[in-house]
């Protein structure tokens, strides 16, 4: 069997003396999406960080096809394959489309000091890459960024992403800030994504969209990896208290209930 | 794919980052057509505002580069007078070839200009206090150094008839030289902004400094080459006036801070950075020289300039704001984007 394409062993993670990270370890093959789930707070965005190479693990190792690797910068990172959108997708609201797409990759035409941004080219090969995505409303490559929606600009970043040949990519909370309309859409990119083999690796904290499009799932706690499981081994209801920190849900709303009933009693 | 073309439109245009400008710029060229008379409109009237343009222009351009980029340079206020005293001390003073004194003044700007992004690259201290820094202490060298080295604060210098050529004379009797010197860093400038694939890089790093690096953009050679290039174009300025005046005085630079970064901002650039163009500068530069000189030529009191450029910049803001929302919301009708 092939090795996983990304495997985090026993990686912990300290500043200075405050613990954040202790003894993850995950793995994520070709084609699958691995759910990070977890609540504020539990280390999720230290682990990004550290899976994109912002920061170097405390101690543990990070493989990538079986060989063992340390990332210097997020440069070196992605250089490795390894993408990550962020919540809002693009960063640039005030550049164009096929601009933004190709930050830092600009295709160009002419020769030596006369070489030109090749707008043309960059404009069709961006709306061709999101088109291909499912988003046909994104036609005009001079579009600016900011203009879009949510899902569309998370739609942009995963498609240039995949235009760059990721074959790791890391999703950040991407239907954290949108409507339930454009997070299906998100979810159905995501699986587009998986279907082309790429392992993705999708953080959230909203259950629903995580058991729609998982394959596997970890739950972080605190810094330390809960519970490790694959699809269809634990229900809704399980993963929501395993994110509460395993306090019972039930126990939690039941309180907010005579809470309620208390103070809104006429 | 037809939409792969630039869409030519009223719509197209008043997307674009200039489109605020240049509407201020017909506004107060109609006002001062009115007002200033056919003085203000003849070839004599023209010389004054395009005289004046053209020295703040040329400083005003990579400046408006920088603030895209999201930093900003305010040392040249000291720097255009270090030029100046560079050139006339080391070939006025020091009697070396105009061409020493020249390159002198040039590699002034670009030791300061490497100095600032230097600073602002390691220590991430906001460009504005880095700068203001460097405003003072270029400053005070400069007056340090001109009372130690010619024992006064006005040198001067005797240019030969090619400096004067190059950088001094006045074409048709009214036209300053520099005026095309505006026009070739326009294009330059406009060139590397709009056309290379530098000027993404720049417009990527205003918009987000980490995620600019993160995609491979060495950003901190772009910011220092940035800061250099407003550096040099500030002594530039400097030493051309020099030659232009055929003398040099220690303090005459601090207005081009302000009037500089009031043609920048008029002509639509965001002073937080990612957005802007050239064309946009150089008519936002245009504008603020309208008013500074027109004034002369209607029967106002010439005091009333800085209120009416007040108001300008006030007006400059809120519609390239207003200009720049559009450009953000703007979506192809719904019909376009059926296939």
């Amino acid at each position: 069997m092939n090795p996983p394409l990304l495997k985090l062993t026993n990686v912990n993670k300290s500043f200075g003396p405050i613990d954040v990270l202790y003894d993850i370890s995950l793995e994520v093959k070709a084609g699958e999406v691995l759910c990070l789930l977890g609540d504020n707070g539990a280390g999720k965005s230290t682990l990004i960080r550290i899976m994109s190479g912002v920061h170097t693990p405390t101690s543990g190792t990070i493989e990538m096809n079986g060989k063992v690797v340390a990332f210097k910068s997020p440069r070196d990172a992605s250089e490795h394959g390894i993408a990550t959108v962020h919540q809002f997708g693009g960063t640039f609201p005030l550049m164009s489309i096929g601009r933004s797409f190709f930050v830092g990759a600009e295709p160009t035409k002419g020769w030596g000091p006369f070489k030109r941004f090749d707008r043309v080219r960059a404009n069709d090969i961006a709306v061709k890459a999101v088109q291909g995505l499912g988003i046909t409303r994104i036609d005009d490559g001079d579009r600016l960024v900011g203009g879009l929606s949510g899902g569309e600009r998370q739609a942009l970043a995963i498609a240039r992403a995949v235009h760059f040949g990721a074959s790791v990519l890391i999703l950040d909370e991407p239907t954290a800030a949108l409507g339930v309309k454009e997070a299906a859409h998100v979810l159905r990119i995501v699986l587009q994504a998986r279907r082309k083999g790429i392992a993705v690796i999708f953080i959230t904290h909203n259950v629903v969209h995580a058991l729609t499009v998982g394959d596997h799932f970890a739950v972080l706690i605190r810094g330390a990896k809960a519970a490790d499981f694959k699809k269809g081994e634990k229900s809704r209801e399980e993963i929501t208290d395993l994110m509460a920190g395993g306090e019972h849900m039930a126990e939690l709303e039941a309180e907010i209930e005579s809470y309620m009933a208390v103070h809104d009693a006429p | 794919m037809n939409n792969q073309t630039q869409r030519l439109s009223l719509g197209s245009l008043l997307r674009r980052p200039e489109a605020g400008s240049f509407l201020g710029l017909v506004a107060v060229f109609i006002f001062f057509s009115i007002f200033g008379g056919s003085d203000f409109a003849s070839l004599t009237g023209a010389a004054s505002w395009l005289n004046v343009a053209a020295s703040i222009g040329i400083v005003a351009i990579p400046i408006g580069l920088l603030m895209i980029a999201g930093q900003l340079d305010i040392s040249i206020g000291s720097l255009i007078p270090a030029g100046s005293m560079t050139l006339a001390i080391v070939s006025g003073h020091y009697h070396a070839p105009i061409l020493v004194g020249i390159a002198a003044a040039l590699a002034l700007g670009a030791v300061v200009g490497l100095l600032n992004g230097l600073i602002v690259v390691r220590t991430a201290v906001p460009s504005f206090i880095v700068t203001l820094g460097t405003l003072f202490a270029v400053a005070g060298l400069t007056l340090g150094l001109s009372v130690l080295l010619t024992g006064t604060t006005s040198v001067a210098i005797k240019p030969g008839p090619e400096a004067k050529w190059m950088l001094g004379q006045f074409i048709g009797g009214l036209y300053q030289v520099t005026i095309l010197w505006w026009i070739a860093a326009a294009l330059l400038f406009g060139f590397i902004l709009h056309y290379s694939p530098y000027g993404n890089w720049i417009f990527a790093m205003g918009g987000d400094q980490v995620s600019a690096r993160n995609a491979g953009i060495p950003t901190e050679r772009m910011t220092i080459l940035l800061f250099m290039s407003s550096g040099v174009s500030a002594t530039f300025v400097g030493l051309s006036q020099a030659i232009l005046y055929s003398s040099a005085q220690v303090s005459a630079g601090q207005s081009y801070i302000f009037n500089a970064i009031i043609s920048v901002v008029v002509g639509g650039v965001l002073l937080s950075g990612g957005y802007g163009s050239v064309f946009g500068i150089v008519l936002g530069t245009l504008t603020f020289a309208i008013v500074n000189q027109g004034i002369y030529y209607t029967p106002f009191d010439a005091n009333w300039a800085s209120l009416i450029i007040g108001i300008l910049l006030l007006l400059a803001v809120v519609l390239n704001n207003t200009f720049r929302k559009v450009a953000l919301t703007h979506a192809p009708a719904k019909g376009k984007a059926k296939k």
